[in-house]
């Protein structure tokens, strides 16, 4: 008797009732899309993740006025009031820091734009000539201001796509007028369309001006609340962190008890901590439909177990008539194991449709993992060892002369 | 109705011609001790018995008489407590279960009472199955389950499934399947019992076929003294022990008895 005739009679014996194995089957089904619509969810969010952290600069390092400490003195982080950085900073440290390769003082400001008879509010943010290439962003149309718009701290705007949406709907804005808190500004250019960042904001609700003029026209002040800097390298971002934070330090004659007056942000760091947020999501999604494919599986367990009462004569038959209690073990364990096996091939089939779906129905991205599918195959295949070996073995344990008398 | 063989010839003689033949089924001081907690029931009290290649045996009694324990052991689902059963010249009477599952596999045929067909399932793939167990290749199977349905009568049923044929039809393929892996023996429990009267005498038919034509051994169990005489031979069994052991003298021909059926007769007899 050998395992491709008991895998016959396995098949036969499931094709003879085929809605019952159908429904058995569901179980795992669900079960095995489940886990891999989850997972391919989980996994698509933190590729897209990874890639906007990737557009967004990897080896940028962000530097703010004020300190990390949340405690109620320092709460004024990075705000207009906090005057601890400076440009002079900034300029000291694409000097001096060799793993610093550009660096632009940035000064923010809300504000309520007009056009014609339209208007709008966003904020303004005041950056230097090197903007652009630090975060990756180019402009779409016109130009981005250059070196001598910021030393005359020139009137001139980039507007970022939902401003021009908003305010220009049909119009070029490109050398329009828009007036800024009462002020005159010449628009320039426009950005390229950026979207939403990770946490879901706007990006585009912006608009550039140069920082000179941000910090002299419209908040009057010297200091500056952030400097966005670009290491040399992704990798240099840590050593960068580090030049950055000594040469703050003398700079700021802090003594060696003094808490930094300024704090240095890795985008790195940022980005790796957003991985692992996601990468917890995943598998906590994983472990949940986990669950719907071990429920699969114990009803697998459970029909098999009916079956065997239900078919105590068939087995008393094949007995009587020569088969070997391993046999009819075997016959019993290949039927729990083709069920959850096809049932999981049908929920890979399944699953991987959900993924196709789930982009285009919820606007979500997916990414179904080589992975999550072998996985889902294995663990499909040990559900029905493990569920079917006790009904099995009940099988293979029946006497001949009872099962036979078995009404 | 037909007694006059049974009373007739009481005598427990053996025929020569039995006598001369190979014996099939040696039972000797046969023991069957049941322990239903502390109480012990002796279902066979020494039970010795042979039955040669040819014979055609109707083992008859009451219920409780150990007629069934015997068939049991017989046909190697059961294990006697104490004794030696001897099948074809190989003691089987202390094998393990996988051994005793091959034995009936290769050398016993069996026919029930419900004909214990697989459901669901076309008449040749029942008649396979045996063959499945005996691991013979595919296309073997085939041509052997379809020689084997043709000999009972049933050519052109083939995929019938049993739901799709009458009792006397399942109880044939029940038959083929017994003979098709050529068994030594083949036991008939009660073969007769769930079919009317013209049905259980074209079974018989089949079965006085196989044992003239072919020398198969026939072992058959019935209440029924009618059918007993188609046997070649009665072994009665009374309290575990064999009560009587005698041959037919004027036996019945099915065969016979079929080619003048009298149409009206069938209805009185149901």
């Amino acid at each position: 008797m050998n395992f491709l005739i008991t895998f016959k009679v396995a098949f036969r014996a499931l094709a003879r009732n085929k809605m019952r194995s159908a429904l058995t089957m569901l179980g795992i089904i669900i079960g095995v899309a489940a886990v891999i619509a989850m997972v391919s969810v989980g996994q698509g969010a933190q590729a897209s993740i990874q890639d906007q952290i990737a557009s967004m600069g990897t080896n940028m390092l962000m530097v703010g006025a004020g300190s990390m400490n949340m405690g109620g003195v320092r709460s004024g982080t990075g705000t207009t009031n906090t005057n601890t950085l400076t440009v002079d900073d900034i300029e000291a440290i694409k000097r001096e820091c060799p793993s610093v390769a550009m660096a632009t003082p940035s000064v923010r400001a809300g504000s309520q734009i007009i056009f014609g008879n339209q208007n709008w509010n966003t904020s303004l943010q005041g950056v230097n000539e090197e903007w652009p290439k630090i975060r990756k962003w180019l402009v779409q149309s016109g130009e981005f201001f250059n070196e001598s718009d910021i030393r005359t701290a020139n009137r001139v705007v980039v507007l970022g796509q939902t401003i021009v949406d908003n305010l220009f709907p049909g119009v070029d804005p490109v050398g329009q007028t828009i007036r800024v808190r009462e002020l005159p500004f010449r628009v320039i250019g426009v950005m390229a369309k950026r979207g939403q960042d990770s946490g879901g904001r706007d990006q585009d609700d912006i608009m550039f001006a140069p920082y000179t003029t941000v910090q002299k026209k419209l908040l009057s002040i010297t200091h500056i609340q952030f400097s966005y800097i670009s290491a040399i390298s992704p990798a240099a971002t840590y050593t960068a962190e580090q030049q950055i934070t000594d040469l703050l330090r003398q700079r700021h004659k802090l003594g060696p008890n003094q808490e930094n007056d300024f704090f240095v942000r890795n985008m790195t760091d940022v980005a790796e901590t957003a991985d692992e947020t996601n990468r917890i999501m995943t598998i906590l999604l994983g472990s949940i439909a986990s669950v719907s494919l071990m429920v699969g599986g114990i009803g697998i367990m459970n029909i098999m177990l009916v079956s065997v009462t239900e078919r105590t004569r068939e087995i008393g038959i094949r007995m009587a008539i020569g088969a070997r209690s391993s046999a009819v073990r075997t016959q019993f364990l290949i039927e729990s194991i083709v069920l959850s096996v096809f049932g999981g091939f049908l929920g890979i089939l399944i699953g991987v449709l959900l993924s196709v779906l789930i982009p285009k129905l919820l606007g979500w991205p997916t990414l179904v993992s080589i992975t999550s599918i072998v996985g889902s195959v294995l663990f499909s295949a040990a559900v029905g060892i493990f569920f079917g070996y006790y009904p099995a073995r009940k099988a293979a344990g029946l006497d001949p002369i009872e099962a036979l008398r078995y009404e | 109705m037909n007694n006059a063989t049974l009373t007739a010839d009481a005598a427990e003689t053996k025929t020569t011609d039995s006598q001369l033949a190979r014996p099939v089924i040696v039972l000797d001081h046969i023991h069957k001790i049941y322990r239903m907690g502390d109480v012990e029931v002796h279902a066979l009290r020494g039970i010795s018995l042979t039955i040669r290649e040819g014979e055609f045996v109707a083992i008859m009694g009451a219920s409780g008489s150990g007629k069934s324990t015997t068939m049991n052991i017989i046909g190697c689902l059961d294990r006697p407590s104490r004794g030696l059963y001897t099948l074809d010249g190989v003691d089987v009477s202390q094998m393990s279960k996988d051994e005793r599952a091959d034995i009936r596999n290769r050398k016993i045929g069996f026919v029930f009472q419900g004909f214990n067909l697989l459901s669901r399932t076309s008449a040749t793939e029942n008649v396979e199955l045996p063959m499945l167990y005996a691991g013979l290749p595919a296309p073997e199977r085939q041509a052997r389950a379809s020689k084997a349905l043709k000999a009972v009568g049933l050519a052109g049923r083939e995929q019938n499934h049993p739901n799709q044929l009458s009792g006397g039809q399942q109880q044939r393929v029940a038959i083929a399947r017994a003979l098709v892996n050529q068994p030594s023996l083949i036991l008939a429990d009660e073969p007769t019992g769930n079919l009317d009267s013209r049905t259980s005498v074209e079974v018989m038919e089949i079965f006085q076929r196989l044992n003239d034509e072919q020398g198969i051994t026939l072992v058959l169990v019935t209440h029924e003294n009618d059918i007993a005489e188609y046997a070649k031979r009665v072994i009665v069994f009374k309290d575990g022990k064999i009560n009587r052991d005698y041959p037919i003298t004027e036996r019945r021909s099915a065969a016979e008895e079929l080619r003048n059926w009298p149409t009206a007769v069938e209805d009185d007899d149901d």
